[in-house]
């Protein structure tokens, strides 16, 4: 239930993910404000936040599909802050959009195998998706318009698993699912993680990322606000960095965890 | 007066009229670009198969072997660079880089070969005859090859859409263009691809129409790309066998038409045309994009 | 609302806004001397020369008019051409029945406006390429009905019937002055509606349709209205064609030819500024007046060079002078003035410079122009 990966990631080792500085326009619309964190292989770091916080936009921009106006993106040692989203996908870094964009006018297996198309080598495929989701193997000619959110959202996972990401970019998961349903798919977590990926999160349901990540990471305005493992900050501390509430400094993961990159940002003004 | 015999060759026809067509369905269902220049190159495949039969002495029917890839070389290269740049900008822009290219390959031809009409003729003396059926129906060898071939190119198109790789590729970056790239695809490739079908079947269409009438350098803006839009547009955008709908229906329309008034066929055509864009522009054959 | 160049609103804070930087009123003078020179022309050019600019001036009214639906309604229609032809037989058919040629284009034009309402009921609810290719198709179905007239000519065409006898230098020149004046109206014409509430709607229907239609902008009227105003302008200057060549043929009336003369001169000359299509029409001249000996060439070239120039500078040559001089002959938008680009221009100097920018940029400058403009935003990298 829990899918945390055991705390004591190596440190030692370099960041898998590292962004630094980030900031992202929308227009005239400053999205993200100097957002900066890394993700070591194996964690779950999971970004919490109220809508329009700017959680959404900082995946994208990772995937590629927005271009950031300053700040860097490394992944895997590699600079791609301005490389196409499609080459970052080839070189490991997956994504499961936000609302799923499956395609419509494409069978279930259609999709997985659009997945698939530029697939690195490695334990995933279709089959090994088959395994993880039974239900699917039966329905794998059927359009996925008429499937419910839950397996629709499942499709979504396994068509960015077959190519054999190393880090699974997850947006907002739980949108538009019924609760039970969000647990299922996020216990099927601990499985993925397994086969030796990682993940970043996007995840409205604080509860649910606290559960389940090894990393929190609190936007507000487009700034970060908290930092830490899930068992280093209180819910008080929690609520205020997801409100932008209390004054009191929120407390910083010490840096030998590795995640943090800078402390905190001080709180946005008060809403 | 040959009612019946003007419902048949309406319908063969309309085999023709689809090969023209699905060329520019394929490029608004993918890409969203109207490609008003999509007549003028069915007209430079007819007029590079005029070349090489004149420089090669192969028979008419196979000049498309060369004639076809060298139109999907060019359809990729012109996607890639000039309507991929239009497509960066705007709607408009798209609009005015295909409305420039039709003029400036119309103008082209002009000046470099001439303002003649040409034909391909059939070089087979059985293509040109017909047969008969019972005393009154007659149909022309010709006809029945286009619409056998136009028939065959859909199958090929819908088949290679629904089971090949890149098939696969066009529809989904014609349904998410994002969530393809998320998968690794480069759609500014499978654009091209998509480009190159557009202009192979278009030179198909073009060898087509010199065998069975002749075409000079204004006959695309003239005849075919209208016939074209008018096919697509009544038979509904995105749907390939909608194309076959839409130029039965259009062929029909015309030789019905110059049945009841000899110089009324095209007229009859466009009448249908806008009768559809008014009451239903989706097309007759509505369906969700699914080319 | 206000005169050129003075404030629309008091001080707020300091801040000031204005129609243009500079004093209009010197452009209003500016142009009418230069109508006035124009006017003269038939006094000291040769037939030659004035059949060249009789031929510019119905490419510039073409060409405004095409800019008025393509860069400012967004209405891209590859069938103008229709109201060319029609207005040219409307002026046949009434010289037919014994109207003088330059009495018929006022009535021709109106004709060809009225014509317009159909024809925009036909083709309203479509949208860009489906638009474009509908109103071709509605100028290829007109001609072919027209060709079914034989008292019209049918498919050959005819010459007008009752074009005026003796002094031909003075036809000529009163052929001159109607064209002059036709264009000269429709220039106005255009400037003004932009210049008014007709413009800021196209503006803000061209920004965002839904918020403008939120904000009670009557979207499909204002389309509307400006389809038929191009309807009416297309139409004399159709009309004007068939005065200076006094004879009408369907085929060159209603070929797609003037579409491609009339956009690629307004895309060369710069979409979407209303100077734009006089500096497209003096190229176009210039390219064809040059490449005249070699037939088809000045088309390639005037299409080559339009693609060229749309993808390079979007808006067209206009547009490149305007970016790096900041230049408008006829100003539609307006300019916020801060209080330190005031005192600036108040000590004489021209306030600002260069560094100011206009819309979409979000390095605001001392003063910057509040146009509604596409503003550039974040493109994705996709």
């Amino acid at each position: 239930m829990t899918g945390q990966p055991a705390s004591g990631t190596p440190q030692n080792g370099s960041a898998l993910l590292e962004v630094s500085d980030l900031v992202v326009y929308h227009g005239q619309l400053k999205a993200i404000d100097q957002v900066s964190f890394r993700v070591f292989p194996g964690e779950v770091y999971a970004f919490i936040g109220a809508n329009g916080a700017g959680k959404s936009t900082l995946l994208r921009t990772i995937a590629g599909l927005h271009r950031p106006s300053t700040g860097s993106i490394r992944f895997d040692g590699r600079d791609v802050t301005r490389l196409r989203p499609e080459r970052r996908a080839t070189a490991g870094l997956g994504m499961v959009p936000e609302g799923r964009r499956l395609f419509p006018s494409l069978t279930l297996e259609e999709n997985l195998l659009v997945g698939a198309s530029y697939a690195r080598r490695g334990e995933w495929g279709i089959e090994r998706v088959y395994e993880l989701f039974p239900w699917m193997r039966e329905r794998r000619n059927q359009r996925t318009e008429q499937m419910s959110g839950g397996e629709q959202q499942s499709v979504a996972i396994g068509r960015a698993l077959v190519a054999n990401p190393r880090v699974l970019l997850l947006d907002e998961l739980s949108l538009g699912l019924a609760p039970v349903v969000v647990q299922r798919i996020y216990a099927m977590l601990p499985e993925i993680l397994a086969t030796g990926l990682t993940a970043v999160i996007v995840e409205q349901d604080v509860s649910q990322a606290l559960r389940v990540a090894s990393h929190i990471h609190c936007l507000l305005e487009g700034r970060t606000t908290l930092q830490g493992t899930p068992a280093q900050v209180t819910a008080a501390q929690v609520e205020a960095a997801y409100f932008g509430l209390a004054q009191t400094p929120p407390g910083a993961g010490p840096a030998e965890q590795g995640s943090a990159q800078h402390g905190p940002a001080q709180d946005g003004s008060a809403t | 007066m040959d009612w019946v015999n003007a419902v048949i060759q309406g319908v063969l026809v309309g085999g023709l009229y689809a090969l023209f067509a699905c060329g520019l369905s394929l490029m608004f269902g993918v890409m969203k670009v109207v490609n008003l220049a999509h007549g003028d190159l069915a007209v430079i495949g007819g007029y590079l198969a005029v070349g090489v039969i004149a420089v090669t002495h192969v028979p008419v029917l196979l000049s498309f072997l060369v004639v076809v890839p060298l139109m999907a070389i060019l359809g990729y290269v012109l996607q890639r660079t000039v309507i991929q740049a239009a497509l960066n900008r705007s709607v408009l822009t798209t609009l005015i880089v295909t409305f420039g290219l039709s003029v400036v390959i119309e103008n082209g031809l002009l000046q470099f070969v001439n303002a003649n009409s040409h034909s391909l003729g059939t070089g087979n003396a059985i293509i040109t005859d017909s047969f008969q059926i019972g005393s009154q129906i007659q149909i022309a060898y010709l006809d029945l090859l286009i619409f056998a071939v136009a028939v065959v190119v859909l199958l090929g198109l819908q088949y290679f859409l629904s089971r090949a790789k890149y098939g696969r590729l066009i529809r989904a970056v014609a349904d998410d263009r994002e969530a393809a790239q998320l998968s690794g695809v480069d759609y500014r490739h499978v654009f091209g691809i998509a480009a190159a079908l557009a202009f192979s079947t278009a030179a198909l269409a073009g060898i087509a129409y010199g065998m069975y009438s002749q075409f000079a350098p204004t006959t695309g803006t003239d005849t075919i790309l209208l016939f074209a839009f008018a096919a697509v547009v009544i038979g509904g955008l995105g749907s390939l066998w909608g194309t076959l709908v839409g130029g039965v229906v259009l062929g029909v329309a015309q030789l019905v038409g110059s049945q009841i008034n000899s110089s009324d066929g095209l007229l009859a055509g466009y009448i249908v045309f806008l009768a559809v864009l008014v009451v239903r522009p989706q097309g007759l054959v509505a369906r969700r994009a699914q080319s | 609302m206000t005169a050129t160049g003075t404030t629309v609103r008091s001080d707020i804070e300091g801040f000031r806004v204005t129609r243009s930087r500079r004093n209009v009123a010197w452009t209003g003078a500016g142009a009418v001397v230069v109508i006035a020179i124009f006017a003269y022309f038939p006094y000291i050019i040769d037939t030659g020369t004035r059949d060249i600019m009789v031929q510019g001036f119905i490419v510039l009214t073409l060409a405004s008019m095409w800019n008025l639906l393509a860069g400012y309604a967004g209405l891209v229609s590859v069938g103008q051409q229709v109201f060319v032809g029609l207005g040219a037989y409307f002026v046949l058919a009434l010289n037919i029945h014994n109207l003088s040629m330059f009495t018929a284009l006022p009535i021709a034009a109106v004709g060809c406006g009225i014509a317009a309402v159909p024809l925009w009921w036909l083709v309203s609810r479509l949208r860009s390429g489906y638009f474009a290719i509908a109103t071709w198709v509605l100028a290829a179905t007109v001609e072919l009905v027209i060709d079914r007239f034989p008292s019209l000519g049918s498919g050959t065409g005819m010459a007008l019937p009752n074009t005026p006898t003796g002094n031909t230098t003075l036809l000529e020149a009163d052929t001159y002055w109607i064209g002059l004046a036709v264009t000269v109206v429709a220039l106005a014409t255009v400037y003004l509606l932009l210049r008014g509430r007709v413009g800021l709607r196209l503006t803000a229907i061209r920004d965002d349709e839904v918020a403008a239609r939120s904000c009670g902008v009557r979207v499909g009227s204002t389309r509307m209205l400006v389809f038929v105003v191009a309807g009416i302008g297309c139409g004399a200057a159709g009309a004007l064609l068939a005065i200076s060549q006094q004879s009408v043929q369907p085929g060159p009336a209603f070929s797609v030819q003037w579409t491609a003369e009339m956009a690629f001169a307004v895309v060369i000359g710069g979409l979407g500024t209303i100077e734009g299509p006089i500096l497209g029409t003096a190229v176009f001249l210039i390219l064809q007046q040059t490449l005249s000996s070699y037939n088809a060439w000045y088309l390639i070239v005037l299409g080559l060079v339009a693609i060229v120039v749309v993808l390079v500078a979007r808006r067209g040559l206009w547009g490149l002078a305007d970016d790096y001089l900041h230049v408008r002959l006829f100003p539609v938008g307006y300019w916020l003035w801060t209080p330190s680009a005031l005192a600036a221009r108040g000590r004489g100097r021209f306030g600002g410079g260069r560094r100011g920018r206009r819309s979409g940029g979000r390095r605001g400058g001392r003063h910057g122009q509040l146009r509604g403009g596409r503003s550039r935003g974040s493109k994705d990298t996709g």
